[in-house]
């Protein structure tokens, strides 16, 4: 089992949610969160007073699948996301140990 | 056939009913058109005629008054989405109640004391029948005029029950709200609930009332024309003085007294910015603010029958309208952007400074006295934040004592002598500096001096009193928390996660801010 984490910018969400639809996911969970990259946020003034907006808002996606489908989910969103501009956001994947549904106490791969 | 039978049944059964209504209402005499209501039966006498002159005279002012009244009461909705948009979520709930509870006390202060000091010897409107002249009882310095009015306490005491007083009550009441009000706007975010209150009992009951009496009810600034022969006396049509330079004062004191925002200020002295959480909610404010306003400045002729009104809100939306530009575009020019925030701020200064002058000048010294308030405001921001290193989170300083101050004096350069005649017990129009009357500037730099003096030093020590025996500002965890959970028991947003800036948490780089516990925040 892997997990993909996906941080994209907000306005790409619908996009990148549509292309996944077509895929054969089993579920994904999403955040509106904050945060910097390289480029450290930007300079803006409040009542001319400088302001750096350090913290910009993304969406961040995430989904556990099976090994097998990780090359194409990353794929999907790095060609979906990406507009060739800074702040396009990046892409984690990473191994998971288990996973278990709740409502029938299933386990590992039954569970997803 | 029948289907059609049945369909011919119900037309014939409709216009039998239409003829039966006609019927009854012509039966009743009415008259689509209302003509009839006015026609003259021929057997009137002169007095009848004079008694239905009269009537129509005063029911068109009482209404005009009270109508007006009532939308300056929605001020208090302006300020309130105003001020909590431009302050941030933690603290919204806290801001948005205060706006309201000084309503609550400003309303029964007014009415049990603040009333009868302010108009208890004025003699009422002239607008608003007879029955003012009981409003005699004043108590005068000699040799320099009134100073308090002492009847119509509870609006019962000297034999005040008189609807004509009780309508002036009212408007005056919903005007000196807005005093009240215009404090919690440079001290929010860190101000207890509690010592609004203490403070609005104060504000409503002497502070407001006695520098009112002084302009409005017959005191001695207002007989400065008649008595020393200075100009028509001080001058305020609507209340750049009385109101909002008086709010102003005491923001900027409270301001001072209570000390900047944990955070606002770095070690190095330079602000950092802290935006509002709701500048949509700000902007629906300011044109709450700015629609109420026509009947702040044009319903303070107190006379539907004074068709200067018409002048005084046509002035009062030029002012406004260039106010906001002028901010607008000197923060795109200096800034890149056509800051929300300051673009509603320059609006609101226009028109506090359109307020006192909007009878006595022409459109094009609205204009003027308008945009110089924009550009006024931006200036002041700057100023007060980065070289008095005083926190306004919504700028009610620059907006209402700077432009306040402005209006007051601009009537004393810009009044055209075109309207005014017989105000203050004073013959001819009111002309100022820029159309021949030196005295009549004067006037308005002597009232200027009074609000530094009352306006200003009485507001600097009932803060600094208020702060010995209650304390102003919460405990330092309380301002980093958010004031609505811990002062008012309530979140504004529950539903919602409430981002916090990496400005709620103490940094090693923020200044000293000495707290009303005399405990030093250690940062």
């Amino acid at each position: 089992m892997k997990k993909v984490e996906a941080i994209i910018k907000p306005e790409k969400f619908d996009e990148i949610k549509e292309a996944l639809n077509h895929l054969d996911i089993k579920g994904m969970t999403i955040m509106q969160v904050l945060g910097f990259g390289n480029q450290k946020g930007q300079k803006k003034f409040y009542r001319g007073t400088e302001i750096s907006l350090n913290l910009l808002p993304k969406i961040k996606i995430e989904i556990v699948i099976n090994d097998n489908l990780v090359d194409e989910i990353v794929s999907v969103i790095a060609k979906t996301g990406k507009t060739g501009n800074i702040g396009d956001g990046k892409i984690f994947v990473s191994t998971i140990d288990n996973a278990v549904r709740i409502r029938t106490g299933e386990s590992g791969d039954l569970a997803l | 056939m029948k289907k059609k039978f049945k369909g011919l049944r119900l037309v014939f059964l409709i216009s039998i009913l239409m003829m039966v209504f006609a019927g009854v209402a012509m039966a009743a005499g009415a008259d689509p058109t209302g003509a009839s209501y006015a026609t003259s039966t021929g057997q009137e006498t002169i007095s009848d005629v004079a008694v239905a002159a009269s009537k129509a005279q005063y029911s068109a002012n009482f209404v005009w008054v009270m109508i007006t009244g009532f939308m300056v009461f929605f001020f208090q909705c302006g300020f309130a989405m105003v001020e909590t948009g431009f302050c941030r979520a933690k603290n919204a709930a806290h801001t948005m109640t205060m706006n309201f509870m000084v309503f609550l006390v400003g309303a029964i202060g007014y009415f049990l004391v603040g009333f009868a000091l302010q108009f208890g010897g004025s003699g009422g409107a002239a607008g608003l029948g007879t029955g003012g002249s009981v409003l005699n009882g004043m108590l005068s310095i000699p040799g320099l005029g009134g100073i308090l009015g002492y009847k119509g306490f509870f609006l019962q005491s000297g034999g005040t029950y008189d609807a004509g007083i009780y309508a002036l009550f009212f408007f005056q009441m919903v005007f000196m709200d807005t005093t009240v009000t215009i404090p919690t706007g440079s001290m929010a975010e860190r101000v207890k609930y509690s010592a609004v209150v203490i403070s609005s009992f104060f504000v409503s009951m002497f502070y407001y009332p006695l520098f009112g009496n002084w302009m409005w009810g017959g005191g001695w600034m207002s007989t400065l024309g008649k008595n020393f022969g200075i100009g028509h006396g001080a001058v305020d049509f609507a209340g750049s003085a009385v109101v909002h330079t008086m709010g102003g004062m005491m923001a900027l004191a409270g301001a001072i007294v209570i000390g900047p925002r944990i955070g606002k200020f770095r070690k190095d002295g330079t602000a950092r910015a802290f935006p509002g959480h709701d500048i949509p909610m700000a902007i629906i404010g300011t044109i709450v603010l700015f629609f109420c306003w026509f009947s702040f400045n044009a319903g303070s002729t107190l006379n539907a029958g004074d068709f200067r009104l018409a002048v005084v809100a046509t002035n009062t939306m030029i002012a406004g309208a260039i106010g906001g530009l002028a901010a607008m575009f000197y923060m795109w020019a200096k800034f890149g952007k056509p800051d929300p925030s300051m673009t509603a701020n320059g609006a609101l200064a226009g028109l506090v400074a359109i307020t006192a002058p909007c009878a006595f000048v022409n459109a094009i010294s609205s204009f003027i006295i308008g945009l110089i308030s924009g550009i006024l405001v931006c200036i002041s921001v700057s100023f007060v934040e980065n070289k008095l290193k005083i926190d306004d989170p919504v700028g009610a300083i620059s907006v209402h004592c700077v432009n306040g101050s402005w209006g007051v004096l601009a009537l004393g350069l810009f009044a055209d002598g075109s309207y005014g005649d017989g105000i203050n017990g004073v013959a001819g129009g009111v002309k100022g500096l820029f159309f021949g009357d030196a005295g009549q500037f004067l006037a308005q730099l002597i009232c200027f001096g009074v609000l530094i003096v009352w306006g200003f030093g009485v507001s600097y020590i009932w803060f600094k009193f208020l702060d010995k025996v209650h304390g102003l500002r919460v405990n330092p965890e309380v301002e980093l928390e958010g004031l609505d959970l811990d002062e008012m028991g309530a979140y504004a947003y529950p539903d919602f996660l409430v981002v916090k800036s990496e400005l709620d948490s103490f940094s090693p780089d923020n200044a000293e801010v000495k707290q009303s516990n005399k405990v030093k925040v250690s940062v």
